[in-house]
């Protein structure tokens, strides 16, 4: 019984430890980045994993969101008659939700797991020691262009995610079911307003250093986890939780940013 | 890969974004980070509800201006509305400026109805005349009301 209770404690205390080690990760790479030496090309390399190498993922899965609620929207809507706002409901709800969630989603299956894992093995092959050793400060070395990059590289797609997605119902409503062009294109610019835009925008935002401060914190502390830094099996444990951990924490704070900001 | 094909495609990504991000803001959502010409009229309102900054103003169905800003004036407990007119578009001194319904269940806009008045309307005056949000539930409480004597 008391064993119990006492495994519980120890659950709560290490989830606490996690969240305060990530958010002192955070504090220290904000002080770091404004100390010179500046890192530029590390930064692009970073840009390039996470957003350029992303581009094709979030093109399929944005022309397939979009044509997927062409097609719900259409029938839905058909039922009363009113496909004329088609073109708002899809454009509203991809811009200010799905947009924003579904980059960041993907961004976290395709470079979130591979930052963590990179930055595991780099901690249990001890060659984030080997850097302290040379007096390189790893955080600044390894962590923060990545966040950088994050920040930068999931606004930028979620953009695309948009435009594509917004295609992608086009093609369904327009050219499969013939609802007319104008409806489609006028609705979406009347109802569509800047305050919109600027939802997504700040929600991408968050979500990019969210993702990546997460999959860095869980790789770059592997040595300070709960059940040690077995080799391997740490390493892929690690990744799956920064998976999951950044999947959830994207879902949660879309609904804080919705509700803050509307 | 080397340093200039990385440096290269990184740079066509961001420009992608960054045209997909102007594409949105300028022409799906219509933001303008120069002002529109124009002239703001203020018109005060004793109820708008439901109307939203950045509503349409029309004028003969078309749209003709913006609502920029909503100020609450608590001295008379009324609203101001700052309308953004586009330029070219007279407004006379004795025009109606009304809060309208799109359909039914619509978005609320800004009706402006032309006066008779050879005056027109620059930057920074009063709209004086004005109608009010009509509330449904209002003019029932009033028939229900009115009809018991």
């Amino acid at each position: 019984m008391i064993k119990t209770i006492s495994n519980l404690g120890s659950y709560v205390l290490d989830g606490i430890e996690q969240i305060g080690r990530t958010f002192n990760l955070l504090l220290i790479i904000l002080w770091k980045i404004l100390q010179p030496p500046y890192q530029i090309f590390p930064i692009i390399k970073q840009v390039y994993f996470i957003g350029a190498r992303s581009m094709t993922v979030i093109i399929i899965s944005g022309v397939t969101i979009g044509m997927v609620l062409g097609l719900q929207f259409y029938n839905t809507l058909e039922r009363f008659g009113s496909v004329g706002v088609l073109g708002s409901a899809v454009a509203l709800s991809i811009i200010r939700e799905l947009g924003p969630v579904m980059t960041a989603l993907m961004v976290v299956g395709r470079a979130g797991s591979a930052i963590c894992a990179e930055l595991g093995i780099m901690r249990i092959t001890e060659q984030v020691d080997a850097l302290e050793c040379m007096a390189i400060s790893p955080d600044k070395y390894l962590v923060a262009p990545k966040l950088v990059g994050g920040v930068i590289s999931v606004p930028l797609l979620n953009f695309v995610f948009n435009v594509v997605a917004i295609g992608g119902g086009y093609f369904v409503g327009v050219v499969l079911f013939g609802v007319s062009e104008g409806s489609y294109v006028n609705g979406m610019i009347d109802s569509v307003l800047w305050s919109d835009v600027r939802l997504g925008l700040v929600k991408s935002l968050i979500f990019g250093l969210l993702i990546t401060l997460i999959c860095c914190a869980k790789g770059f502390y592997l040595h300070l986890s709960k059940y040690g830094s077995q080799g391997a099996e740490g390493v892929s444990r690690a990744t799956t939780d920064a998976v999951v951990i950044s999947s959830v924490s994207v879902l949660l704070c879309d609904f804080i940013i919705g509700a803050l900001m509307s | 890969m080397n340093k200039i094909t990385i440096e290269l495609l990184t740079g066509i990504f961001v420009l992608i974004g960054i045209a997909a991000f102007t594409w949105l803001a300028v022409s799906i959502a219509g933001a303008s980070f120069t002002e529109q010409p124009g002239y703001t009229l203020e018109a005060r309102f004793t109820s708008i509800s439901g109307l939203r900054e950045g509503a349409v103003i029309e004028g003969a169905g078309v749209r003709i201006g913006t609502v920029s800003r909503i100020d609450f004036d608590p001295d008379s407990f009324e609203a101001i509305v700052f309308l953004r007119i586009n330029e070219g578009v007279p407004v006379q001194e004795d025009a109606i400026a009304s809060v309208r319904t799109q359909g039914i269940i619509g978005e609320k806009y800004i009706n402006i109805v032309p006066g008779g008045f050879d005056e027109l309307l620059g930057d920074g005056d009063e709209l004086y005349e004005t109608e009010s949000a009509i509330s449904l539930e209002e003019l029932v409480s009033r028939y229900i009301f009115s009809s018991e004597d």
